[in-house]
Protein backbone atom coordinates (compact mmCIF):
# COMPACT_ATOMS: atom_id res chain seq x y z
CA UNK A 1 0.00 0.00 0.00
CA UNK A 2 1.45 3.33 -1.10
CA UNK A 3 0.03 6.75 -0.18
CA UNK A 4 1.09 10.24 -1.19
CA UNK A 5 0.01 13.65 0.07
CA UNK A 6 0.88 16.72 2.11
CA UNK A 7 1.71 16.83 5.82
CA UNK A 8 -0.80 18.70 7.99
CA UNK A 9 0.37 19.80 11.42
CA UNK A 10 -1.49 21.71 14.15
CA UNK A 11 -0.71 24.48 16.63
CA UNK A 12 -0.71 21.77 19.31
CA UNK A 13 1.67 18.89 18.76
CA UNK A 14 1.35 16.47 21.69
CA UNK A 15 -1.74 14.98 23.35
CA UNK A 16 -4.19 15.79 20.55
CA UNK A 17 -7.30 14.23 22.09
CA UNK A 18 -10.41 12.68 20.59
CA UNK A 19 -12.51 15.70 21.62
CA UNK A 20 -10.36 17.83 19.32
CA UNK A 21 -10.53 15.27 16.53
CA UNK A 22 -14.32 15.27 16.69
CA UNK A 23 -16.20 17.19 19.36
CA UNK A 24 -18.92 15.59 21.51
CA UNK A 25 -21.17 18.37 20.21
CA UNK A 26 -21.36 16.53 16.90
CA UNK A 27 -20.76 12.89 17.63
CA UNK A 28 -24.03 12.41 19.46
CA UNK A 29 -26.10 14.22 16.85
CA UNK A 30 -24.64 13.22 13.53
CA UNK A 31 -24.72 9.64 12.33
CA UNK A 32 -23.52 10.20 8.77
CA UNK A 33 -19.70 9.79 8.76
CA UNK A 34 -19.32 12.05 5.71
CA UNK A 35 -21.07 14.87 7.51
CA UNK A 36 -19.12 14.18 10.71
CA UNK A 37 -15.89 14.45 8.72
CA UNK A 38 -16.60 18.08 7.85
CA UNK A 39 -16.06 18.92 11.56
CA UNK A 40 -12.78 17.04 11.93
CA UNK A 41 -10.19 18.91 14.09
CA UNK A 42 -12.55 21.88 14.25
CA UNK A 43 -11.95 22.96 17.87
CA UNK A 44 -8.19 22.96 17.38
CA UNK A 45 -8.03 24.29 13.83
CA UNK A 46 -11.30 25.82 12.53
CA UNK A 47 -11.60 25.39 8.77
CA UNK A 48 -9.24 22.42 8.68
CA UNK A 49 -11.65 20.33 6.64
CA UNK A 50 -11.95 22.99 3.95
CA UNK A 51 -8.17 23.42 3.75
CA UNK A 52 -7.07 19.78 3.71
CA UNK A 53 -6.92 17.83 0.46
CA UNK A 54 -7.71 14.22 -0.32
CA UNK A 55 -4.79 11.98 0.53
CA UNK A 56 -3.14 14.35 3.02
CA UNK A 57 -1.47 13.04 6.17
CA UNK A 58 -2.10 14.29 9.69
CA UNK A 59 1.26 14.66 11.46
CA UNK A 60 1.67 15.14 15.21
CA UNK A 61 3.88 14.52 18.23
CA UNK A 62 3.30 12.24 21.20
CA UNK A 63 0.08 10.57 22.42
CA UNK A 64 -2.16 11.30 19.44
CA UNK A 65 -5.79 10.26 20.03
CA UNK A 66 -5.86 10.26 23.81
CA UNK A 67 -9.18 10.57 25.60
CA UNK A 68 -12.44 8.90 24.78
CA UNK A 69 -13.11 5.61 23.06
CA UNK A 70 -15.26 7.22 20.37
CA UNK A 71 -14.74 5.44 17.10
CA UNK A 72 -16.14 8.55 15.44
CA UNK A 73 -12.62 10.00 15.91
CA UNK A 74 -10.71 7.75 13.47
CA UNK A 75 -13.87 7.57 11.36
CA UNK A 76 -13.98 11.36 10.95
CA UNK A 77 -10.31 11.32 9.87
CA UNK A 78 -10.85 8.48 7.44
CA UNK A 79 -13.95 10.04 5.89
CA UNK A 80 -12.07 13.33 5.56
CA UNK A 81 -9.97 11.22 3.19
CA UNK A 82 -6.75 11.54 5.17
CA UNK A 83 -4.48 8.65 4.11
CA UNK A 84 -2.82 8.01 7.45
CA UNK A 85 -1.84 9.66 10.72
CA UNK A 86 1.85 9.91 11.62
CA UNK A 87 2.90 10.56 15.20
CA UNK A 88 5.64 9.74 17.68
CA UNK A 89 3.13 7.70 19.69
CA UNK A 90 -0.59 6.95 19.83
CA UNK A 91 -3.09 6.43 22.63
CA UNK A 92 -4.17 2.83 22.97
CA UNK A 93 -7.92 2.83 22.29
CA UNK A 94 -7.54 5.15 19.32
CA UNK A 95 -4.82 2.88 17.96
CA UNK A 96 -7.07 -0.19 17.92
CA UNK A 97 -10.04 1.74 16.62
CA UNK A 98 -8.12 3.12 13.67
CA UNK A 99 -6.90 -0.28 12.48
CA UNK A 100 -10.31 -1.81 13.11
CA UNK A 101 -11.80 0.59 10.57
CA UNK A 102 -8.81 0.41 8.21
CA UNK A 103 -7.06 3.74 8.91
CA UNK A 104 -3.28 3.22 9.08
CA UNK A 105 -1.35 4.85 11.95
CA UNK A 106 2.36 5.31 11.53
CA UNK A 107 4.79 5.68 14.41
CA UNK A 108 7.91 7.53 13.36
CA UNK A 109 10.15 10.48 14.18
CA UNK A 110 7.80 13.26 13.09
CA UNK A 111 10.30 15.99 14.04
CA UNK A 112 11.64 15.50 10.51
CA UNK A 113 8.35 16.58 8.95
CA UNK A 114 7.19 20.19 8.51
CA UNK A 115 3.67 21.40 7.82
CA UNK A 116 3.07 21.27 4.06
CA UNK A 117 5.88 18.79 3.27
CA UNK A 118 5.05 16.38 0.44
CA UNK A 119 5.20 12.80 1.79
CA UNK A 120 5.07 9.31 0.34
CA UNK A 121 4.25 6.37 2.60
CA UNK A 122 5.18 2.84 1.56
CA UNK A 123 3.61 0.47 4.09
CA UNK A 124 5.18 -2.68 2.68
CA UNK A 125 8.68 -1.21 2.73
CA UNK A 126 8.08 0.46 6.10
CA UNK A 127 9.31 3.86 5.02
CA UNK A 128 8.07 7.43 4.72
CA UNK A 129 9.79 9.54 2.07
CA UNK A 130 9.80 13.26 2.73
CA UNK A 131 9.86 14.40 -0.90
CA UNK A 132 10.16 18.10 -0.03
CA UNK A 133 13.22 17.53 2.14
CA UNK A 134 14.48 14.62 0.07
CA UNK A 135 14.95 12.17 2.92
CA UNK A 136 13.63 8.82 4.13
CA UNK A 137 12.19 8.31 7.58
CA UNK A 138 12.02 4.81 9.03
CA UNK A 139 8.70 3.78 10.54
CA UNK A 140 8.13 1.43 13.46
CA UNK A 141 7.07 -1.90 11.90
CA UNK A 142 3.36 -2.62 12.31
CA UNK A 143 2.51 -5.47 14.71
CA UNK A 144 1.43 -8.59 12.73
CA UNK A 145 -2.09 -8.36 14.22
CA UNK A 146 -2.52 -4.86 12.82
CA UNK A 147 -1.20 -5.88 9.42
CA UNK A 148 -3.63 -8.78 9.16
CA UNK A 149 -6.52 -6.51 10.16
CA UNK A 150 -5.50 -3.93 7.55
CA UNK A 151 -5.10 -6.62 4.90
CA UNK A 152 -8.58 -8.01 5.63
CA UNK A 153 -9.95 -4.46 5.38
CA UNK A 154 -10.65 -3.94 9.09
CA UNK A 155 -12.15 -5.91 11.96
CA UNK A 156 -15.66 -6.24 10.53
CA UNK A 157 -14.34 -7.85 7.36
CA UNK A 158 -11.96 -10.00 9.40
CA UNK A 159 -14.76 -11.45 11.54
CA UNK A 160 -16.98 -11.92 8.50
CA UNK A 161 -14.26 -13.69 6.57
CA UNK A 162 -13.13 -16.01 9.36
CA UNK A 163 -16.44 -16.32 11.25
CA UNK A 164 -14.66 -15.13 14.38
CA UNK A 165 -11.09 -14.26 15.29
CA UNK A 166 -8.22 -15.68 13.31
CA UNK A 167 -5.18 -13.75 14.50
CA UNK B 1 8.13 -16.34 37.43
CA UNK B 2 5.64 -14.33 39.44
CA UNK B 3 2.67 -12.65 37.78
CA UNK B 4 1.02 -9.26 38.07
CA UNK B 5 -2.74 -9.02 38.64
CA UNK B 6 -3.40 -8.48 34.95
CA UNK B 7 -1.20 -11.41 33.87
CA UNK B 8 -3.21 -13.63 36.20
CA UNK B 9 -6.57 -12.45 34.92
CA UNK B 10 -5.51 -12.89 31.29
CA UNK B 11 -4.07 -16.33 32.02
CA UNK B 12 -7.44 -17.35 33.42
CA UNK B 13 -9.34 -15.99 30.43
CA UNK B 14 -6.99 -17.20 27.72
CA UNK B 15 -6.80 -20.70 29.17
CA UNK B 16 -3.00 -20.71 29.39
CA UNK B 17 -0.24 -19.02 31.32
CA UNK B 18 0.59 -15.69 29.71
CA UNK B 19 3.01 -12.85 30.38
CA UNK B 20 3.19 -9.17 29.46
CA UNK B 21 3.42 -8.30 25.75
CA UNK B 22 1.90 -11.57 24.56
CA UNK B 23 -1.07 -11.30 22.23
CA UNK B 24 -3.97 -13.48 23.37
CA UNK B 25 -7.52 -14.26 22.40
CA UNK B 26 -9.51 -14.17 25.62
CA UNK B 27 -13.08 -14.94 26.68
CA UNK B 28 -14.85 -11.93 28.14
CA UNK B 29 -17.25 -11.99 31.10
CA UNK B 30 -19.23 -8.88 30.26
CA UNK B 31 -19.45 -6.08 27.70
CA UNK B 32 -21.32 -2.79 27.46
CA UNK B 33 -22.06 0.25 25.39
CA UNK B 34 -23.61 3.67 25.98
CA UNK B 35 -25.74 5.93 23.80
CA UNK B 36 -22.78 7.73 22.23
CA UNK B 37 -21.14 4.50 21.07
CA UNK B 38 -23.81 1.80 20.80
CA UNK B 39 -25.15 3.03 17.46
CA UNK B 40 -21.88 2.02 15.80
CA UNK B 41 -21.73 -1.18 17.92
CA UNK B 42 -25.04 -2.20 16.37
CA UNK B 43 -23.98 -1.22 12.82
CA UNK B 44 -20.72 -3.17 13.10
CA UNK B 45 -22.47 -6.14 14.72
CA UNK B 46 -24.85 -6.33 11.77
CA UNK B 47 -22.08 -5.83 9.22
CA UNK B 48 -20.30 -8.83 10.79
CA UNK B 49 -23.41 -10.82 9.82
CA UNK B 50 -24.03 -11.54 13.50
CA UNK B 51 -27.63 -12.09 14.55
CA UNK B 52 -27.62 -12.86 18.29
CA UNK B 53 -25.47 -11.38 21.07
CA UNK B 54 -23.27 -14.19 22.43
CA UNK B 55 -25.07 -14.09 25.80
CA UNK B 56 -27.83 -11.55 26.39
CA UNK B 57 -27.21 -11.55 30.16
CA UNK B 58 -23.60 -10.54 29.57
CA UNK B 59 -24.16 -7.33 27.69
CA UNK B 60 -25.52 -4.03 28.98
CA UNK B 61 -26.61 -1.00 26.99
CA UNK B 62 -27.05 2.24 28.90
CA UNK B 63 -28.60 5.51 27.72
CA UNK B 64 -26.68 8.00 29.84
CA UNK B 65 -24.70 10.48 27.74
CA UNK B 66 -27.59 12.59 26.46
CA UNK B 67 -30.41 11.49 28.67
CA UNK B 68 -33.24 12.35 28.30
CA UNK B 69 -32.68 13.25 24.67
CA UNK B 70 -32.09 16.97 23.98
CA UNK B 71 -32.93 16.84 20.23
CA UNK B 72 -34.36 14.72 17.47
CA UNK B 73 -30.98 13.51 16.14
CA UNK B 74 -30.17 11.99 19.53
CA UNK B 75 -33.70 10.60 19.84
CA UNK B 76 -33.21 8.67 16.62
CA UNK B 77 -30.02 7.09 17.98
CA UNK B 78 -31.77 6.30 21.27
CA UNK B 79 -34.61 4.59 19.44
CA UNK B 80 -32.22 2.50 17.41
CA UNK B 81 -30.33 1.24 20.47
CA UNK B 82 -33.48 0.82 22.55
CA UNK B 83 -35.06 -1.35 19.85
CA UNK B 84 -31.93 -3.45 19.46
CA UNK B 85 -31.49 -3.93 23.22
CA UNK B 86 -35.09 -4.99 23.76
CA UNK B 87 -35.09 -7.27 20.76
CA UNK B 88 -31.85 -8.94 21.93
CA UNK B 89 -33.12 -9.00 25.55
CA UNK B 90 -29.97 -7.26 26.82
CA UNK B 91 -29.47 -5.67 30.23
CA UNK B 92 -30.94 -2.37 29.13
CA UNK B 93 -31.03 0.92 31.06
CA UNK B 94 -33.14 3.67 29.59
CA UNK B 95 -32.95 7.42 30.27
CA UNK B 96 -32.64 8.46 33.90
CA UNK B 97 -31.25 5.21 35.31
CA UNK B 98 -27.72 6.55 35.64
CA UNK B 99 -24.17 6.54 34.29
CA UNK B 100 -22.98 3.22 32.83
CA UNK B 101 -19.93 2.99 35.12
CA UNK B 102 -22.07 3.34 38.20
CA UNK B 103 -24.83 0.98 37.03
CA UNK B 104 -22.64 -1.90 35.88
CA UNK B 105 -20.97 -2.51 39.27
CA UNK B 106 -24.01 -1.34 41.29
CA UNK B 107 -26.24 -3.94 39.65
CA UNK B 108 -23.70 -6.67 40.33
CA UNK B 109 -22.84 -7.47 36.70
CA UNK B 110 -19.10 -7.51 37.31
CA UNK B 111 -17.15 -9.21 40.10
CA UNK B 112 -13.46 -9.57 41.04
CA UNK B 113 -11.31 -11.45 38.56
CA UNK B 114 -13.64 -10.70 35.60
CA UNK B 115 -12.51 -9.50 32.18
CA UNK B 116 -14.81 -6.74 30.89
CA UNK B 117 -14.86 -4.61 27.74
CA UNK B 118 -16.91 -1.45 27.33
CA UNK B 119 -17.48 0.98 24.48
CA UNK B 120 -16.51 3.83 26.77
CA UNK B 121 -13.04 4.84 27.83
CA UNK B 122 -13.83 5.00 31.57
CA UNK B 123 -14.75 1.32 31.72
CA UNK B 124 -11.49 0.98 33.70
CA UNK B 125 -13.52 2.23 36.73
CA UNK B 126 -14.35 -1.33 37.82
CA UNK B 127 -10.65 -1.98 38.44
CA UNK B 128 -11.36 -0.78 41.97
CA UNK B 129 -13.20 -4.09 42.41
CA UNK B 130 -10.29 -6.12 41.03
CA UNK B 131 -12.07 -6.35 37.67
CA UNK B 132 -9.90 -6.18 34.53
CA UNK B 133 -12.12 -3.73 32.68
CA UNK B 134 -11.10 -1.61 29.73
CA UNK B 135 -12.57 0.74 27.16
CA UNK B 136 -12.51 -0.10 23.47
CA UNK B 137 -14.12 1.24 20.35
CA UNK B 138 -17.54 0.28 19.09
CA UNK B 139 -16.34 -2.22 16.49
CA UNK B 140 -14.24 -4.04 19.09
CA UNK B 141 -17.26 -4.23 21.38
CA UNK B 142 -19.34 -5.46 18.45
CA UNK B 143 -16.79 -8.26 17.99
CA UNK B 144 -17.18 -9.11 21.71
CA UNK B 145 -20.96 -9.07 21.40
CA UNK B 146 -20.83 -11.33 18.36
CA UNK B 147 -18.22 -13.83 19.57
CA UNK B 148 -17.84 -13.44 23.35
CA UNK B 149 -14.13 -12.91 22.81
CA UNK B 150 -11.54 -10.46 21.59
CA UNK B 151 -7.82 -10.15 21.10
CA UNK B 152 -5.68 -8.39 23.67
CA UNK B 153 -2.07 -7.54 24.18
CA UNK B 154 -1.27 -8.41 27.80
CA UNK B 155 0.00 -5.11 29.18
CA UNK B 156 2.99 -4.43 31.34
CA UNK B 157 2.19 -3.03 34.78
CA UNK B 158 3.05 0.07 36.76
CA UNK B 159 2.71 -0.16 40.50
CA UNK B 160 1.73 2.92 42.52
CA UNK B 161 2.43 2.39 46.22
CA UNK B 162 0.64 5.05 48.26
CA UNK B 163 1.90 5.22 51.82
CA UNK B 164 0.58 7.29 54.70
CA UNK B 165 -2.92 8.63 55.30
CA UNK B 166 -4.68 11.39 53.35
CA UNK B 167 -5.04 14.51 55.52
CA UNK B 168 -8.45 15.99 56.35
CA UNK B 169 -10.03 17.77 53.37
CA UNK B 170 -7.93 15.77 50.91
CA UNK B 171 -9.70 13.00 49.02
CA UNK B 172 -9.13 10.22 46.52
CA UNK B 173 -9.77 12.72 43.69
CA UNK B 174 -6.87 14.85 44.91
CA UNK B 175 -4.69 11.75 45.07
CA UNK B 176 -5.43 10.60 41.52
CA UNK B 177 -5.05 14.13 40.10
CA UNK B 178 -1.69 14.31 41.84
CA UNK B 179 -0.60 10.94 40.41
CA UNK B 180 -1.67 11.97 36.88
CA UNK B 181 0.28 15.21 37.30
CA UNK B 182 3.32 13.17 38.28
CA UNK B 183 3.33 10.71 35.38
CA UNK B 184 1.61 12.80 32.66
CA UNK B 185 -1.21 12.13 30.20
CA UNK B 186 0.77 9.39 28.46
CA UNK B 187 2.74 8.18 31.49
CA UNK B 188 1.01 4.80 31.55
CA UNK B 189 0.02 4.32 27.90
CA UNK B 190 -0.95 0.70 27.26
CA UNK B 191 -0.11 -0.24 30.86
CA UNK B 192 -2.05 -1.79 33.67
CA UNK B 193 -1.84 0.38 36.79
CA UNK B 194 -1.89 -1.35 40.15
CA UNK B 195 -2.73 0.94 43.04
CA UNK B 196 -1.75 -0.31 46.44
CA UNK B 197 -0.56 0.71 49.90
CA UNK B 198 -2.15 1.86 53.16
CA UNK B 199 -3.57 5.08 51.69
CA UNK B 200 -5.58 3.03 49.17
CA UNK B 201 -6.69 0.47 51.77
CA UNK B 202 -7.98 3.31 53.92
CA UNK B 203 -10.39 4.50 51.21
CA UNK B 204 -14.02 3.43 50.90
CA UNK B 205 -15.02 1.54 47.75
CA UNK B 206 -16.79 4.70 46.49
CA UNK B 207 -13.54 6.63 46.82
CA UNK B 208 -11.54 3.87 45.16
CA UNK B 209 -13.74 4.00 42.04
CA UNK B 210 -12.60 7.62 41.55
CA UNK B 211 -8.99 6.48 41.31
CA UNK B 212 -9.51 3.54 38.96
CA UNK B 213 -11.84 5.69 36.83
CA UNK B 214 -9.02 8.09 35.95
CA UNK B 215 -6.39 5.46 35.00
CA UNK B 216 -7.21 6.24 31.35
CA UNK B 217 -6.20 9.88 31.90
CA UNK B 218 -2.60 8.66 32.04
CA UNK B 219 -3.20 6.45 29.02
CA UNK B 220 -3.60 3.21 30.99
CA UNK B 221 -5.60 0.23 29.85
CA UNK B 222 -6.48 -0.99 33.34
CA UNK B 223 -6.49 0.57 36.82
CA UNK B 224 -6.52 -2.32 39.25
CA UNK B 225 -6.70 -2.77 43.00
CA UNK B 226 -6.45 -5.93 45.08
CA UNK B 227 -9.39 -7.20 47.11
CA UNK B 228 -9.70 -6.58 50.83
CA UNK B 229 -12.56 -6.91 53.29
CA UNK B 230 -14.20 -3.71 52.02
CA UNK B 231 -14.17 -5.05 48.45
CA UNK B 232 -15.67 -8.37 49.49
CA UNK B 233 -18.42 -6.75 51.57
CA UNK B 234 -19.28 -4.40 48.72
CA UNK B 235 -19.36 -7.10 46.06
CA UNK B 236 -21.44 -9.49 48.17
CA UNK B 237 -23.93 -6.72 48.84
CA UNK B 238 -24.35 -6.01 45.12
CA UNK B 239 -23.91 -9.34 43.34
CA UNK B 240 -24.69 -12.99 43.67
CA UNK B 241 -22.14 -14.06 41.06
CA UNK B 242 -19.29 -16.34 42.12
CA UNK B 243 -15.83 -14.83 41.96
CA UNK B 244 -12.15 -15.30 42.62
CA UNK B 245 -9.95 -12.34 43.58
CA UNK B 246 -6.58 -12.06 41.90
CA UNK B 247 -3.52 -10.58 43.57
CA UNK B 248 0.01 -10.01 42.35
CA UNK B 249 2.82 -12.41 43.24
CA UNK B 250 5.61 -10.96 45.40
CA UNK B 251 8.11 -11.55 42.59
CA UNK B 252 5.91 -10.16 39.80
CA UNK B 253 7.74 -7.98 37.29
CA UNK B 254 6.79 -4.32 36.92
CA UNK B 255 7.69 -1.83 34.20
CA UNK B 256 7.96 0.75 36.96
CA UNK B 257 7.21 1.06 40.66
CA UNK B 258 6.43 4.49 42.07
CA UNK B 259 6.24 5.14 45.80
CA UNK B 260 4.48 8.17 47.29
CA UNK B 261 3.86 9.39 50.80
CA UNK B 262 0.45 11.06 50.71
CA UNK B 263 0.30 12.31 54.28
CA UNK B 264 1.19 15.87 53.31
CA UNK B 265 -0.83 16.03 50.10
CA UNK B 266 -2.89 19.20 49.58
CA UNK B 267 -6.16 19.53 47.61
CA UNK B 268 -5.35 19.47 43.88
CA UNK B 269 -6.86 20.85 40.67
CA UNK B 270 -6.28 20.09 37.00
CA UNK B 271 -6.18 23.38 35.10
CA UNK B 272 -7.51 23.86 31.55
CA UNK B 273 -7.21 22.18 29.05
CA UNK B 274 -5.24 19.08 30.11
CA UNK B 275 -5.92 16.58 32.87
CA UNK B 276 -2.20 16.36 33.67
CA UNK B 277 -1.95 20.15 34.12
CA UNK B 278 -2.16 19.67 37.89
CA UNK B 279 -1.28 21.98 40.78
CA UNK B 280 -2.32 22.45 44.42
CA UNK B 281 -5.59 24.42 44.83
CA UNK B 282 -3.53 27.08 46.63
CA UNK B 283 -1.85 28.12 43.38
CA UNK B 284 -5.12 29.00 41.61
CA UNK B 285 -7.17 29.98 44.68
CA UNK B 286 -9.13 33.17 43.99
CA UNK B 287 -9.76 32.40 40.31
CA UNK B 288 -13.36 33.41 39.61
CA UNK B 289 -15.78 30.67 38.59
CA UNK B 290 -19.23 30.87 37.02
CA UNK B 291 -20.37 27.28 37.42
CA UNK B 292 -19.73 24.25 39.61
CA UNK B 293 -20.63 20.69 38.69
CA UNK B 294 -20.80 17.69 41.02
CA UNK B 295 -21.51 14.37 39.38
CA UNK B 296 -20.15 11.92 36.75
CA UNK B 297 -18.71 8.42 36.93
CA UNK B 298 -15.73 9.94 38.75
CA UNK B 299 -17.43 11.71 41.65
CA UNK B 300 -21.21 11.33 41.52
CA UNK B 301 -21.58 8.80 44.35
CA UNK B 302 -23.32 8.96 47.73
CA UNK B 303 -20.14 9.76 49.64
CA UNK B 304 -19.34 12.63 47.23
CA UNK B 305 -22.71 14.30 47.85
CA UNK B 306 -22.24 13.76 51.58
CA UNK B 307 -18.97 15.69 51.46
CA UNK B 308 -20.51 18.50 49.39
CA UNK B 309 -23.61 18.68 51.63
CA UNK B 310 -21.45 18.97 54.74
CA UNK B 311 -19.70 22.02 53.30
CA UNK B 312 -22.86 23.62 51.88
CA UNK B 313 -25.08 23.00 54.95
CA UNK B 314 -26.70 26.29 55.93
CA UNK B 315 -24.75 28.16 53.25
CA UNK B 316 -25.77 29.80 50.00
CA UNK B 317 -24.12 29.60 46.61
CA UNK B 318 -22.74 32.98 45.61
CA UNK B 319 -25.14 35.08 43.56
CA UNK B 320 -24.41 34.76 39.85
CA UNK B 321 -22.82 31.32 40.24
CA UNK B 322 -24.57 28.05 39.30
CA UNK B 323 -24.09 24.65 40.91
CA UNK B 324 -25.32 21.67 38.91
CA UNK B 325 -25.58 18.28 40.56
CA UNK B 326 -26.17 14.97 38.78
CA UNK B 327 -26.23 11.81 40.91
CA UNK B 328 -24.53 8.96 39.04
CA UNK B 329 -27.58 6.70 39.33
CA UNK B 330 -31.21 6.62 40.28
CA UNK B 331 -30.30 4.55 43.34
CA UNK B 332 -27.76 7.18 44.38
CA UNK B 333 -30.37 9.89 43.93
CA UNK B 334 -32.72 8.03 46.27
CA UNK B 335 -30.00 7.36 48.86
CA UNK B 336 -28.84 10.98 48.85
CA UNK B 337 -32.45 12.10 49.24
CA UNK B 338 -32.93 9.77 52.21
CA UNK B 339 -29.81 11.14 53.83
CA UNK B 340 -30.98 14.71 53.31
CA UNK B 341 -28.03 15.65 51.09
CA UNK B 342 -30.18 16.70 48.16
CA UNK B 343 -32.30 18.94 50.42
CA UNK B 344 -29.16 20.62 51.70
CA UNK B 345 -27.81 21.18 48.20
CA UNK B 346 -31.11 22.50 46.89
CA UNK B 347 -31.45 24.84 49.87
CA UNK B 348 -28.01 26.19 49.06
CA UNK B 349 -29.25 26.94 45.54
CA UNK B 350 -28.10 23.92 43.51
CA UNK B 351 -29.80 22.68 40.34
CA UNK B 352 -30.56 18.96 40.24
CA UNK B 353 -30.44 17.24 36.84
CA UNK B 354 -31.26 13.69 35.71
CA UNK B 355 -29.03 10.85 36.92
CA UNK B 356 -26.61 10.25 34.07
CA UNK B 357 -23.63 11.99 32.55
CA UNK B 358 -25.26 15.40 32.83
CA UNK B 359 -23.14 18.23 31.45
CA UNK B 360 -19.88 16.18 31.63
CA UNK B 361 -19.63 15.67 27.91
CA UNK B 362 -21.31 18.83 26.68
CA UNK B 363 -24.47 17.41 25.21
CA UNK B 364 -26.95 19.36 27.38
CA UNK B 365 -27.84 20.36 30.96
CA UNK B 366 -25.32 23.10 31.63
CA UNK B 367 -23.15 24.23 28.73
CA UNK B 368 -20.98 27.15 29.94
CA UNK B 369 -20.83 30.41 27.99
CA UNK B 370 -17.72 31.94 26.39
CA UNK B 371 -14.83 32.76 28.73
CA UNK B 372 -16.53 31.24 31.76
CA UNK B 373 -14.57 29.16 34.24
CA UNK B 374 -16.16 25.97 35.48
CA UNK B 375 -15.04 23.87 38.43
CA UNK B 376 -16.12 20.26 38.03
CA UNK B 377 -15.72 16.86 39.67
CA UNK B 378 -15.47 15.16 36.24
CA UNK B 379 -12.43 13.43 34.80
CA UNK B 380 -11.74 15.52 31.68
CA UNK B 381 -11.20 19.24 31.10
CA UNK B 382 -10.41 19.20 27.39
CA UNK B 383 -11.26 22.28 25.41
CA UNK B 384 -14.91 22.05 24.38
CA UNK B 385 -15.58 19.11 26.68
CA UNK B 386 -18.65 20.67 28.29
CA UNK B 387 -19.96 21.89 24.95
CA UNK B 388 -18.16 25.22 24.52
CA UNK B 389 -14.56 25.41 23.28
CA UNK B 390 -14.30 28.96 24.65
CA UNK B 391 -14.90 27.94 28.28
CA UNK B 392 -12.29 26.82 30.83
CA UNK B 393 -12.70 23.72 32.99
CA UNK B 394 -10.92 23.03 36.29
CA UNK B 395 -11.17 19.53 37.78
CA UNK B 396 -11.28 19.03 41.53
CA UNK B 397 -12.81 17.06 44.40
CA UNK B 398 -16.47 17.50 45.44
CA UNK B 399 -15.22 19.37 48.53
CA UNK B 400 -13.26 21.88 46.47
CA UNK B 401 -16.21 22.40 44.11
CA UNK B 402 -18.61 22.92 47.05
CA UNK B 403 -16.28 25.41 48.75
CA UNK B 404 -15.72 27.27 45.48
CA UNK B 405 -19.40 27.83 44.65
CA UNK B 406 -19.89 29.49 48.06
CA UNK B 407 -17.21 32.09 47.42
CA UNK B 408 -17.48 32.22 43.61
CA UNK B 409 -13.75 31.66 43.47
CA UNK B 410 -11.59 28.55 43.48
CA UNK B 411 -11.28 27.84 47.19
CA UNK B 412 -9.32 25.44 49.37
CA UNK B 413 -12.04 23.34 51.05
CA UNK B 414 -10.07 22.87 54.25
CA UNK B 415 -11.13 26.31 55.45
CA UNK B 416 -14.76 25.20 55.22
CA UNK B 417 -14.33 21.95 57.12
CA UNK B 418 -13.55 23.28 60.58
S1 LIG C 1 -19.99 10.77 33.33
FE1 LIG C 1 -18.68 11.75 31.81
S2 LIG C 1 -16.81 10.53 31.80
FE2 LIG C 1 -18.38 9.32 32.84
S3 LIG C 1 -19.27 8.02 31.27
FE3 LIG C 1 -20.49 9.88 31.37
S4 LIG C 1 -19.63 11.27 29.83
FE4 LIG C 1 -18.13 9.66 30.23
Amino acid sequence: MIFQGKARRFSQDNDINTDYIISGRYKFKIQDPNELATHVMEDLDPGFFQRRQDGDFIVAGRNFGCGSSREQAPQAIKYARISAVMAKSFARIFYRNAFNIGLPLIECDTDQIKDGDELKLDLAKGVVTNITQNKDIKIKPLPPVMLSLLQDGGLVEHIKKHHGFNL
Amino acid sequence: MGQTIIEKIFSKHAGKNVAANEIVIAEIDFCLGQDGTSGIVIDSFKKMNATRVFDSKKMAVIIDHSSPSPNSGVSAIHKKIRDFSLQQKLQFFDVGQGVCHQLVPERGFVVPGDLVVGADSHTCTYGALNVAATGMGSTDVAACAATGRNWFKVPESIKFICNGKLPKGVYSKDLILFLIGQVGADGATYMSCEYTGPAINNLSVDARFTISNMAIEMGAKFGLMECDKKTLDWVKKHSRKKFLCQSADPDAKYFRTLIFDVSKLEPQVAKPHQVDNVCPVREVAGTEIAQGFIGTCTNGRVEDFGIAAKILKGKKIKKGVRLIVAPASNWILKETMKKGYIDTLLDAGATLVTPGCGPCVGTHNGVPSDNENVISTANRNFKGRMGNPNAFIYLASPATVAASVITGKITDPRKHLK
